[in-house]
């Protein structure tokens, strides 16, 4: 069970070069990632998601388009989001970030979802509750494994508990 | 009722109800990684083994390849080589290919025989769909995919939905897989296919040559496909005659298997294409394009989408005894070591010398901007590679257009973009 509140971009193609500008790809320590997050986007992007306490990262259709850098996820993540709900996600984005431990939410009706709401996402059971709302909403569960791989904080860990339980 | 997609994907995860849509983790025959993706998979790989005293799932499974800046360009692409050629001494990697083996991967790799038809083939080189052409599955992936699957032996995948392409009639003149492929994204967009499967069908295909399948299957990821492929059949076989003994299993798609969409080209009306810049989906006709009188600065023919000895033999027929445009610079980069020895011994070499044309050792080189015939600012190339991106090939102001060899060889005499048609 996630809970937590949300800061939404109500835009598409919010892409990888936004997410982590390639300037900042130089140094690969997630928190120095995660300190530009965001920033070709939203200059106060940490500044909101401080105030608000935002776990909940939410944007349009084509989210994470663009090369496939893992340090988008990585910034993200760092950045103390959660999850990452979309109307759609970009094919290596979704792909790095279950990867790397990101927990996403494919989501069509976002329009239902507005900054500073209060949910409460149950992954298991897919159902996302909206409690500022007073919504619930089915949402499509990600399947067991990929959810284990999140889990277990990324594929690096993942592989390592299969090889180590062998 | 399947698609070849998911019936490779299916025999390769521990569920037989695997079906487009299914996430699984699936075993892997093959991986892949070159000098620039390679060093990052490593280091994963490290993170993945340390302290469970395991190394490499299989030794005679990866494939390693220095072909994007080697011989190494300078020092940075020098560390990066260095750290393929330690991990490839350390592990006992078989299949590492140094200077004198290596060759441009997506041409050497199918040429040794290292991927067969029905096998589940990942790399860390988005290109890697071109062994869709062997009817195998095969996409790119990212350098921690890589890394986990040369530690555990798997990767995951959500089976995609497949797009049937059928390609009827008869081919014009000059047209090859090129424009086929070009013509294609033209019309589905480089969006046209995320996710999906590209099976390439239709008498037209039935009777293409591997070499075509191989840039058709090549081009699938500039459309955002996941990958291309093509049905086993007996131009396969009789490609794969030399390579291996009976040991591979085919799998071809059910007649009524499910697909996300049909889609037909009727081929007596595809022209030789051109793609402007700057993206693949800009393809338009030769007729149209040769009208526009665009001056060029440089040809080059090679990569892994039309470097095989069949685009080298179409070259050397078009320039024969002719020579390149006095304002030309023509870059010719045979795939691999052995398609280069071959091109010398059937004169296609002589030829592109007398001509007035450079030929390199097989190297990725120009077609990402590397080395070997960087553009400098305003300059114009026509290329048979397979991105025209803003800046791919160097100075932010050049351009690239992309052609088949046909094409590229005809516009290297004239020294504008045109047709062999126009050139006598
Ligand atoms: S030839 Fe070009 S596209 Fe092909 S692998 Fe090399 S760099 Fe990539």
């Amino acid at each position: 069970m996630i809970k937590g509140t949300v800061l939404k971009y109500n835009q598409e193609n919010i892409n990888t070069d936004l997410i982590i500008p390639a300037r900042y790809l130089n140094n690969s320590d997630p928190y120095h990632l995660a300190k530009h997050c965001m920033e070709d986007l939203d200059l106060k992007f940490h500044i909101k998601r401080e105030k608000l306490g935002s776990n909940i990262l939410v944007g349009g259709i084509n989210f994470g388009n663009g090369s496939s850098r893992e340090q988008a996820p990585i910034a993200i993540k760092y950045s103390g989001i959660d999850i990452v709900i979309a109307s759609s996600f970009a094919r290596i984005f979704y792909r790095n970030s279950i990867n790397i431990g990101l927990s996403l939410i494919e989501f069509e009706e976002i329009n239902r979802l507005n900054t500073g709401d209060d949910l409460n996402i149950d992954l298991k059971n897919g159902l996302l509750i909206n409690n500022t709302k007073k919504e619930s909403h089915k949402i499509s569960k990600i399947p067991q494994f990929l959810q284990d791989i999140v889990d277990t904080g990324g594929l690096v860990n993942y592989a390592r508990k299969l090889i180590l339980e062998k | 009722m399947l698609t070849i997609t998911e019936k490779i994907l299916r025999a390769h995860s521990n569920s037989k109800k695997v079906v487009a849509g299914d996430f699984i983790l699936a075993d892997v025959d093959k991986c892949l990684a070159n000098d620039i993706t390679a060093p990052i998979a490593i280091e994963v790989f490290r993170k993945v083994i340390i302290g469970t005293g395991k190394g490499v799932f299989n030794k005679e499974k990866i494939i390693l390849t220095p072909d994007h800046f080697s011989p190494a360009k300078d020092v940075a692409s020098a560390e990066q080589c260095k750290v393929l050629r330690e991990f490839a001494k350390e592990f006992e990697i078989k299949y590492y290919f140094k200077i004198g083996k290596v060759g441009i991967e997506h041409c050497l790799i199918p040429e040794q025989g290292l991927v067969k038809p029905g096998e589940l083939f990942i790399g860390a080189d988005s290109h890697t769909c071109t062994y869709g052409a062997l009817g195998a599955f095969s996409t790119g992936v990212g350098s921690t995919d890589l890394g986990v699957a040369m530690a555990l032996g798997k990767s995951w995948f959500r089976v995609p939905e497949s797009i049937k392409f059928i390609y009827s009639g008869k081919l014009n003149k000059w047209v090859s897989g090129k424009d086929l492929i070009l013509h294609t994204i033209g019309d589905i967009g480089v969006n046209g296919a995320t996710y999906k499967a590209m099976e390439f069908t239709g008498e037209i295909i039935e009777n293409l040559s591997m070499a075509n399948r191989f840039t058709m299957c090549n081009m699938a990821i500039e459309a955002g496909a996941k990958n291309g492929i093509i049905n086993p059949d007996k131009i396969t076989h009789s490609y794969l005659k030399n390579r291996f003994s009976k040991d591979y299993k085919t799998y071809n798609s059910d007649k009524n298997a499910e697909y996300d969409d049909l889609i037909e080209y009727e081929c007596d009306k595809i022209e030789p294409q051109v793609a402007v810049p700057h993206l693949p989906e800009n393809s338009k006709p030769i007729s149209e394009i040769a009208e526009e009188n665009i001056r060029l600065d440089q040809i080059v023919i090679g990569s892994c989408t039309n470097g095989r000895l069949e685009d080298l033999a179409i070259a050397a027929k078009i320039i024969n005894k002719r020579k390149i445009s006095k304002d030309i610079r023509c870059i010719i980069i045979p795939g691999t070591q052995n398609i280069y020895l071959e091109a010398l011994k059937k004169g296609y070499i002589k030829i592109f010398l007398t001509s007035g044309a450079i030929v390199s050792t097989p190297t990725c080189g120009p077609c990402l901007g590397g080395c070997m015939g960087i553009l400098g600012p305003e300059e114009n190339a026509l290329s048979t590679t397979n991105r025209n991106f803003l800046g791919r090939m160097g100075h932010i102001t050049s351009k690239i257009y992309l052609s088949s060899p046909a094409i590229a060889a005809a516009s290297a005499i004239k020294g504008n973009i045109t047709s062999p048609e126009y050139i006598d």
